[in-house]
């Protein structure tokens, strides 16, 4: 099977392209090249080594296409944004601590809680949990990269300069100002004037091309990517929740996308979308954004419950109990998720039948996150639990979630809806929602994946402390806002008078921001001191039951030595006698993966991944610069598309190397 | 295909849809004898291809929920200028419909493996490409309307520059693909890229049948 190496090296570069082609042919029985198939420590696995190793230095740094490496630059970077909105949030906090305060001036605390609601939502959450969903999809579902590397590196590009845009524009005083939904007029050409809103547009832009990119990347490996055997009844929960993720970004971003280019068509060529002047309408900007925006709480928080699912069946060591129905309530809640938009827009002008469908759907997306909540009861309940610090963090967000829940079923009415809006009630609700709803869920997860990761465990101790500061902070910081919010605080002000009695419920909640900082901060010198100094994780230190578990910890460039054959939902668990156990034959000289089928995952197609590039990170940085040049000067919209276009031409250009490797793994369909 | 021995009699049903299937050795499942690229949906190009289409399908479809939106808060449409001459635009439709032709004929010699074809309908579509570049730019001429004079302009505007971005684009790319074709030598992953260019301009063909409707027609009811 696998024989002596040596013969892509013997080919020579230099030869003519006739001369190649012919060689190719001869070659072509595969017989020479090196196949993979023998476990650790073949000679099969020096050669993958070689053959998926990124080169040293910078170069290497910006030109890799490892899905795990550019994972974890999503969930550094976000997590890092994370960090900075929530000093934001701080200072918020530190200035509605007491009435009439002076912390900072009404236009700073606009632009405060714009980029705070900006960045947590498009900077931290959607991209922290893509990040996840890039490092530990390829290694669920059994394969060695994702289906679109160098998409996978220019996404994170996009982002990164997106982010850092935003927050360069604040840090020169033009930090975007209209609130994190930015609704025109506001951030229109008449009322936000300036560079704010430009450069909230751009980040619009950004990164939601790089939240779709990396959805259409991922729903490619699930469809096409998975172990022979990974049937899609035998698909992990969490592959579920990515794929439903996904497909929702796919059909809702376009839309914040529109709009956002919309806006920026208003402001740089005077066009009269937002303008009733001229007959323009500002609230289809309302429409248009929300019919992204809701579904986005939605794929902020399915990867949420993707990881309750992942962790709750480890630890009460039992599969999970209503697989199916988990399954379909995941894509029950995709659906049902793109029905919801107009309930933000209850104090807007609607007709009557439209507020009835609309809380109607608001209360039907209940059911099929309580069908899940029941069968995770279930699971726990059966099971064996071994209550560590992950699972810690998923009873915590049944509670915070199942508060936040209910508060919206209470804002999905519109008649309460009505008296509440804008104020800090909805604050709340959103909060318990998302924090309890995402963030929770997140760090569980990473302390679930972290020995993934490193290599290494986080340590316990530390993360029982960061779990009841967080518990306990949470609660006293967000609780009094429903209290505020009922006694009339609007949502958006920088200060209030003494004499309306808000004083002592905004000192505690402020109380309670300090005690969320300190978790934070305990878990930040937890990953610090446990990088270096943690416990070896071991391959799989949880025994858990899925395949990202079968490989090293952290996993190796080309994640599996031999792609494994799945005959159970619980790989890791179960042994089907007399099933092949994994793949062989794949080159190992080469980047080569496996393409299977749809439905039942049979193997289909050989599969060669493109080499690292600089281009994806060339071109991310012509279409930041487009963008800023759009801004600039009308023609700019034009001549910016000249550098893409060549850097994106250079980007898919063959290099000769790729095409004699190709040639000689060639076999016709 | 027969299944080897030592395979059960299950999997000997599920024989995969490739021509070569996979084989049992030992605790292995053997793909080495797998076709290295395959065409239609067993080409990852094709779900890329089809998930950015979707993308840029939503964003025309939301583009027109867009212009009927304003069009029903308008008591006169156009509000300003005039509905856009229907000549080029209609010109237009009919060479989308035709350029479908050397599509077909290259996505098919792709599949064939005839390189020798594939360059000459390549050549014939990027040569045909640009009299439907030249007559999109008519069309901007005979718009009667310009982007900034009223909603009904911004919305026509926008949709029509939408579907003309994807338009060259998608030329550019054809341009790249039959310029490969030329550069030996040519592996088999590279018919497919001409296939799934082939499959992209049905979309721009498809998607621009809609977008004349309402550019066009919309004024005019």
């Amino acid at each position: 099977m696998s024989a002596g190496s040596g013969s892509l090296s013997g080919l020579g570069s230099a030869a003519s392209p006739q001369v190649l082609r012919e060689r190719a042919r001869v070659i072509v029985g595969r017989g020479e090249t090196m196949l993979d198939g023998a476990g650790w420590g073949s000679q099969a696995e020096r050669a993958l080594h070689e053959a998926w190793r990124d080169e040293p230095g910078l170069l290497g740094f910006l030109k890799t296409t490892d899905h795990k490496r550019i994972g974890r630059r999503f969930v550094v970077t976000s997590f890092a944004f994370f960090v900075a909105a929530g000093i934001l949030a701080a200072v918020m906090r530190m200035q509605l601590a007491l009435p009439d305060n002076h912390v900072v001036g009404p236009d700073l605390y606009n632009q405060i809680f714009t980029m705070h609601g900006t960045t947590m939502m498009f900077i931290f959450a959607v991209p922290i949990m893509q990040g996840m969903a890039v490092y530990l999809v390829p290694l669920l579902v059994g394969t060695r990269n994702t289906a679109f590397p160098r998409m996978t590196a220019c996404a994170y590009w996009l982002f990164l300069f997106g982010a850092l845009s935003l927050w360069t524009g604040f840090a020169i005083n033009a930090g975007a100002d209209a609130g994190w939904f930015a609704y025109v007029p506001l951030a229109g050409p008449q009322y936000g004037v300036g560079k704010r809103e430009d450069i909230w547009n751009n980040l619009i832009n950004l990164s939601e091309a790089m939240g779709l990119m990396v959805a259409v990347d991922l729903a490619t490996v699930i469809l096409k990517m998975r172990a022979p055997g990974m049937s899609l009844r035998r698909m992990p929960i969490f592959v579920w929740a990515s794929l439903v993720t996904s497909m929702m970004i796919i059909f809702a971003m376009p839309s914040v996308m529109l709009a956002a280019n919309l806006a920026q068509f208003d402001r740089t060529f005077g066009t009269h979308f937002f303008n009733p002047a001229e007959g323009g309408d500002v609230l289809i900007w309302q429409h248009l954004f929300w019919f992204f925006g809701h579904p986005e709480v939605y794929f902020i928080f399915l990867p949420g419950l993707a990881f309750v699912s992942s962790i709750i069946p480890t630890f009460a060591r039992r599969p999970m109990f209503g697989h199916d129905a988990v399954v379909l309530s995941l894509i029950a809640t995709g659906f049902l998720s793109f029905g919801l938009w107009v309930h933000h827009m209850f104090a807007t002008n609607l007709p009557e039948v439209g507020k009835g469908f609309f809380t109607a759907m608001s209360l039907l997306i209940a059911i099929p996150t309580a069908v899940q909540i029941f069968c995770w009861i279930a699971t726990l309940w059966t099971g064996r639990i071994d209550l560590r610090t992950p699972l810690l963090f998923v009873l915590g967000f049944f509670v915070i979630l199942v508060l936040g829940g209910l508060t919206g079923i209470m804002v999905g009415s519109v008649p309460f809806d009505l008296q509440v809006h804008d104020s800090y009630f909805v604050v709340a609700h959103l909060h318990y929602v998302l924090l309890g709803g995402a963030v929770f869920p997140l760090f569980g997860a990473f302390f679930y994946w972290f020995p993934k990761f490193t290599g290494r465990m986080l340590d316990e101790r530390l993360g029982r402390w960061q779990f009841w500061l967080f518990f306990v902070g949470f609660n006293v910081a967000f609780f009094p806002m429903h209290l505020l919010g009922l006694a009339g605080m609007p949502r958006r002000i920088y200060t209030y008078g003494a004499e309306t009695g808000w004083g002592t419920l905004n000192l505690i909640a402020t109380i309670g921001a300090g005690v969320i900082a300190l978790s934070v901060l305990l878990f930040i010198v937890n990953v610090v001191r446990s990088g270096f100094n943690g416990a070896r994780a071991g391959d799989n230190p949880w025994h858990a039951s899925s395949l990202e578990w079968a490989t090293h910890s952290p996993p190796p460039a080309f994640n599996f030595v031999v792609l494994p054959v799945v005959a159970s939902r619980e790989p890791l668990w179960t042994r089907e006698a007399d099933e092949p156990t994994h793949v062989s034959g794949l080159s190992a000289q080469t980047r080569e993966g496996l393409v299977t089928t749809v439905l039942d995952a049979l193997p289909d197609v050989r599969y060669s991944y493109p080499e690292p590039s600089i281009w994806p990170f060339i071109a991310a940085i012509t279409v930041v610069g487009w963008l800023f040049w759009s801004n600039m000067t009308e023609t700019g919209m034009f001549y910016g598309l000249i550098p893409p276009a060549i850097a994106f031409v250079a980007w898919y250009w063959p290099t000769r190397k790729e095409t004699v490797e190709q040639l000689l793994l060639e076999r016709k369909p | 295909m027969s299944a080897p021995e030592g395979t059960r009699a299950r999997r000997r049903r599920e024989s995969t849809p490739a021509s070569i299937p996979a084989v049992r050795r030992g605790d292995a499942l053997d793909v080495a004898d797998l076709p290295s690229y395959g065409f239609g949906t067993r080409s990852l190009m094709w779900w890329g291809t089809a998930g950015m289409s979707t993308i840029e399908a939503m964003g025309f479809v939301l583009m027109i929920v867009v212009y009927f939106d304003l069009k029903s808060r308008s008591l006169v449409w156009p509000n300003e200028g005039h509905a856009p001459d229907l000549f080029w635009g209609t010109v237009n439709v009919a060479l989308a419909v035709i350029s479908i032709v050397p599509n077909i004929f290259a996505d098919a010699a792709a599949k064939d493996h005839n390189v020798r074809k594939v360059r000459l309908w390549m050549i014939a579509f990027v040569v045909f490409g640009l009299a439907l570049l030249g007559v999109r730019y008519l069309e901007f001429l005979h718009l009667n309307v310009r982007w900034d004079a009223s909603a009904y302009g911004s919305a026509v505007w926008v949709l029509f520059g939408l579907h003309t971005f994807n338009l060259i684009t998608n030329y550019l790319d054809s341009v790249v693909v039959a310029a490969v074709m030329f550069k030996e030598p040519i592996d088999g992953k590279r018919l497919v890229d001409v296939a799934e260019n082939s499959g992209y301009w049905w979309f721009i063909v498809l998607s621009w049948i809609p977008i004349y409707a309402v550019v066009y027609w919309g004024p005019r009811f």
